[in-house]
């Protein structure tokens, strides 16, 4: 979660300015809760009415999903990162009401957010988009929620939008989840109809945070942190029970680090500060903590003098699942590419990097990440806000490997997969996924999982809609997956996976070689029944890719010492000026200095040389 | 050991820059001009042949070339003139070539006498092809029975003459250049030049394939196939190809290109031409203004060369190698090693011989026919890397 960090003065001028309380709310005026959707089903934008309504932000400075203030998100239009806001809202009841919203991400790549933000939460807004209904994200939503013991309001949007069938999706909620929709919020966050009974919702149907005593020893949740230039770590707090206060002396109850609190304070959504913050509250304190490293989400603060009994259970460390390589383009931007790596994992800590050599590529990293989208956004930030030049490699996934004399390693890169020879067994992760899709495109989504080794696990209809559930590969669906089902079920179908664990199978490394030379950038992991075509597939397209030799180029798909598919580079054939310019030999020198030097942008690997181009094409999932 | 430029020989070039109009897939430095003041362009070749003559004393003259453009527009008397000038100047050699570049048209097949007489001894004509939808396509002035005219007319006159032809053209079948080339061959002439047409930058053929306005040009293996078949054809005829699109009977090769091949020395006369000169034991790599206007004044005032520069000797072997294994008979290779003793590296040429693209015999070595058809790469894996 990284709260917003723009327009820093924004509040100062608001006209909220007046409901700021010097003193601590008590629990039964505050309702905390998490904004949780499918993707693009509205979140942040309801969260915009949300500020909006309770003039939380000048109307000046509003700007469509205010919270969303990553250039990444902002361009994609999606969320990344949860983000918390403080409103005040005076409820019909006459109390003034304060509200921490956290509004999360749809995407499945950070579920992660989403259950950490319930956490620190009493109560979801479930948002259903009313042209789609329910989706694979609104599901896995659900049960988060109901796991974190939440109360949960659905609210329908969108129904400003002709296609919005609101009644329809209730029955939807009603027979799909199994949660009571009657009395569902209709709104449009768009047109801002309905936001009144939002928020009055909010006030009369969540609960209040359970009690708290403020003068008990302190409980806080440590719910998230991130890095800001100026301030050093931020660290997002719940209070469960006891007083924070500025210059307190505070313990991390599982780092058993040790701090002084140099600011506290709360995102309206641009910092406040206060001068403390009591049970049932959300806010930020800065500790002159140096890296995000050093904290640990879902870990207790406790004061150093006066500690809690009991730490709070803590959250499932969030882990990579998805490895590629990442090297650069252009070798001399490694230790850029090093300072930027390091900057990026100091502030995210579900994202990994190692150092990893490459004869096709050179020097670059190892790294890890949530899922593709999370790779993808990596990716684009270092490209973009460092300006390097990136070579992904395919994406992996972590397989068990059980050698024969009993030793495990945990293989994040083909290229480093110990001698067969030796291996008693391999085992990978698998997910349970999670489909919504309609009808029609039904057969598809089968066979296409059947084909990506799944095992069916469930197949209910609601409505004209199916789900299906399918014990998978996760490595089939780091592969290709999404765009397969996306292009399969022109876009209807919606995907949401989480891991179930490891599973042994006949897995393999296949190789690529080129001229009988492998190349180590190119080899993967595969289902030994899925070699042949995968194989096959990379042979055709390194042919379309690698420039033709004065000689012709074996290229090959191997298992071991066994090809399982094969292409050939023909030999270039004909390759001379026809005429001769006179006496011009400068102009000659000059088309074959040319030549020679866009060779020197190629790779060399044994006799053949393979143009950069054609690793980055090579790599790329889709296409 | 003798001066490097010996091994080659000595030649002058003269390049008459003007046509009767542009071919579209020509980019020669040729221009169509009304007027042409052929006093003032005599007096401006007569310095420059002087110039020249004044910096190589006492040198056989090999070879004399008239190129173009269409140096059979110029007048005899003008071709007399320079040739006299250049006589005077030089010591011929015994077995002087002289050649002019002709145009097949009949208006230039009446001065063939004339440039007989002026000591022109062999002509190349330009005849293209030999079909006239063709010669059409190919934007030519002449038709084929105007081109075998004139043909006529230059055997009756010369003894030895060759002819062009472009093939790989627009629509051009293989069978279709087997025919013709045949035909070619039976017009019995002991020298053939035949280039594969090239799109140039600059031409109205680049600016028509840009806008995919030129279809049904080869691909790559049909242009490799319709090479393959020139070779097998003129090599029955014993007209093997003794550098990549020349092919004579042996001893009719043309003594002027061989020159430029063999890397020897050559003075470089008119507009745009280009020389390579060992003066005081380095080589002078020349070029002459472009432009018409431009060399004319410049020549007038006593230089026509725009550029004069001295060639490294890593770049005189890098030259050498790239003209010389246009050659059938190959390149000397301790003539490369005296020059850049990095060049041809036992490593490079084992890889490429290896390869059955280059072949080796004593100090000489060439590219085999195989090699041939990938010349350019070849060239470049052999030139020896060499830091800026
Ligand atoms: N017509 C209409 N469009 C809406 C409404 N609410 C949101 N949208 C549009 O739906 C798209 C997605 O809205 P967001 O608020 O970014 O959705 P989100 O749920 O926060 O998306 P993620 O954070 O990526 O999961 C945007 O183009 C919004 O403008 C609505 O009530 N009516
Ligand atoms: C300098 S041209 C002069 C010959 C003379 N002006 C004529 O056109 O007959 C020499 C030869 O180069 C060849 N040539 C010119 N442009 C070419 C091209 N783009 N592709 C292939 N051959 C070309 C033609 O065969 C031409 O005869
Ligand atoms: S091909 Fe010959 S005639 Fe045609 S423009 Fe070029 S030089 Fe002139
Ligand atoms: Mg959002």
């Amino acid at each position: 979660m990284r709260p917003w960090r723009v327009a820093h003065h924004a509040t100062l001028t608001g006209p909220c300015f007046r409901f700021i309380s010097a003193f601590m709310t008590p629990l039964s005026r505050i309702r905390n809760f998490s904004i949780v959707a499918h993707i693009d089903h509205g979140k942040s934008t309801l969260a915009d009415r949300l500020i909006q309504l309770t003039g939380t932000v000048a109307e000046r400075d509003m700007k469509a999903q205010l919270l969303d203030s990553m250039d990444i998100e902002r361009e994609r239009g999606i969320t990344i990162k949860a983000n918390t806001v403080r409103i005040e809202y005076p409820a019909k009841d006459g109390e003034t009401y304060v509200l921490n919203l956290i509004d999360t991400p749809g995407h499945v790549d950070f579920a992660y957010e989403v259950s950490r933000s319930m956490r620190a939460v009493e109560g979801s807004l479930l948002v259903v988009d009313a042209t789609q209904g329910v989706e694979a994200q609104t599901l896995a939503n659900v049960y988060t929620a109901i796991e974190a013991d939440h109360e949960i309001v659905p609210v329908l949007n969108k129904i400003d939008l002709p296609a919005a069938e609101p009644e329809r999706v209730k029955e939807q909620i009603e027979d799909v989840i199994g949660i009571e929709a009657d009395n569902a919020v209709e709104i449009s966050a768009k047109t801002g109809l309905g936001i009144p009974d939002v928020l009055e919702a909010i006030v009369t149907r969540l609960p209040a945070p359970a009690s708290g005593d403020p003068d008990a020893p302190l409980q806080a949740m440590l719910v998230d942190s991130y890095y800001d230039s100026y301030l050093g770590v931020v660290v997002l707090v719940r209070i469960m029970q006891g007083t924070l206060k500025k210059g307190d002396n505070i313990r991390m109850m599982q780092t058993g680090a040790r701090y002084g609190v140099d600011r506290l304070g709360v995102f309206r959504p641009a910092m406040q500060n206060v001068d403390e913050l009591g049970p049932g509250e959300i806010g930020f304190l800065t500790a002159s903590i140096k890296q995000v490293r050093d904290t640990k989400v879902g870990d207790t603060i406790t004061h150093e003098r006066r500690q809690c009994e009991k730490p709070l259970p803590g959250f499932k460390p969030s882990v990579p699942v998805v490895f590629c390589g990442l090297f650069p383009v252009d070798a001399n931007d490694f230790e850029d590419m090093r300072d930027a790596i390091e900057k990026l994992a100091l502030n995210d800590a579900s994202f990994t990097a190692e150092m990893e050599t490459s004869a096709a590529l050179g020097f670059g990293f190892r790294c890890g990440f949530l899922g593709l989208l999370h790779l993808e956004v990596i990716r684009d930030r270092l490209e973009r806000e460092y300006d390097i030049d990136l070579i992904t490699t395919a994406p992996s996934v972590i397989y068990h490997i059980y050698m024969k004399d009993g030793e495990q390693i945990d293989l994040h890169n083909p290229a480093d997969m110990p001698d067969p020879s030796k291996i008693d067994h391999i085992e990978e992760p698998r997910i349970k996924a999670t489909i919504l899709v309609p009808d029609e495109y039904l057969g598809d989504v089968l066979k296409l999982c059947q084909d990506r080794r799944g095992i069916q696990l469930d197949l209910t209809y609601a409505g004209s809609r199916a789900m299906v559930v399918y014990d998978l590969p996760l490595n089939e669906v780091v592969f290709d997956f999404y765009d397969r089902l996306k292009s399969v079920t022109k876009g209807y179908a919606s995907f949401d996976y989480q891991m179930i664990g490891y599973r042994e199978d006949n897995l393999v490394k296949m190789s690529i070689l080129v001229n009988d030379e492998p190349v180590d950038a190119l080899s993967m992991m595969v289902h030994r029944d899925r070699a042949e075509m995968r194989g096959r597939a990379m042979c055709e397209k390194l042919k379309d890719l690698i420039p033709r030799h004065m000689f012709k180029i074996p290229i090959q798909a191997a298992i071991g010492g066994k090809v399982i598919a094969r292409e050939t580079l023909s030999a270039l054939r004909k390759d001379v000026t026809a005429k001769c310019y006179g006496g011009d030999a400068t102009r000659k020198k000059k088309l074959l200095e040319k030549q020679k030097a866009g060779k020197k942008k190629m790779r060399q690997f044994g006799k053949v040389e393979i143009p950069q181009e054609a690793f980055i094409s090579a790599l790329k999932m889709d296409s | 050991m003798i001066e490097d430029w010996r091994n080659g020989g000595f030649g002058l070039y003269v390049h008459w820059p003007f046509c009767e109009a542009k071919c579209p897939y020509c980019d020669f430095n040729s221009h169509v001009s009304r007027e042409i003041d052929e006093d003032r362009w005599r007096a401006a070749y007569l310095s420059e042949i002087d110039r020249i003559a004044e910096l190589t004393p006492d040198r056989v003259l090999n070879s004399v070339f008239f190129g173009g453009g269409t140096p059979s527009l110029m007048s005899p008397e003008l071709v007399n003139a320079l040739i006299e000038r250049i006589r005077e100047k030089w010591t011929f050699a015994n077995n002087i070539e002289i050649t002019l570049e002709a145009n097949p048209r009949s208006v230039e097949a009446g001065r063939f006498r004339g440039f007989a007489d002026a000591g022109v001894n062999r002509v190349s004509m330009g005849i293209q092809a030999l079909n006239n939808p063709d010669l059409a396509k190919l934007g030519r002035l002449h038709s084929v029975e105007e081109a075998r005219k004139a043909f006529d007319t230059a055997r009756s006159v010369f003894k030895r003459i060759s002819f062009d032809l472009i093939y790989a053209r627009q629509g051009q079948s293989l069978n279709d250049w087997r025919k013709e080339l045949t035909e070619a061959l039976a017009m019995s002439v002991d020298h053939l030049s035949l280039y594969q047409l090239t799109i140039e930058q600059g031409t109205a053929f680049w600016e028509r394939q840009r806008r995919g306005q030129l279809s049904g040009l080869p691909d790559e293996d049909l242009s490799a196939d319709m090479y393959e078949l020139t070779q097998e054809i003129c090599d029955q005829h014993g007209m093997p190809a003794y550098e990549v699109s020349n092919h004579a009977e042996p001893g009719a090769e043309s003594q002027h290109n061989l020159i430029y091949w063999r890397y020897g020395d050559y003075g470089g006369i008119g507009p745009g031409a280009h020389g390579r000169l060992s003066l005081n034991g380095r080589k002078h790599a020349t070029v002459a203004w472009r432009n018409p206007g431009a060399w004319l004044e410049n020549a007038e005032q006593g230089n026509g060369d725009r550029i004069n520069d001295i060639v490294s000797n890593i770049d005189q072997a890098g030259e050498y190698l790239m003209m010389g294994l246009r050659l059938q008979e190959g390149i000397d290779v301790v003539r490369v090693r005296d020059l850049d003793p990095a060049a041809l590296s036992p490593e490079q040429t084992n890889k490429m011989a290896d390869l059955g693209l280059i072949w080796q015999n004593g100090n000489r070595l060439g590219a085999t026919p195989q090699g041939r058809m990938v010349l350019n790469s070849l060239i470049t894996e052999l030139l020896p890397d060499h830091p800026e």
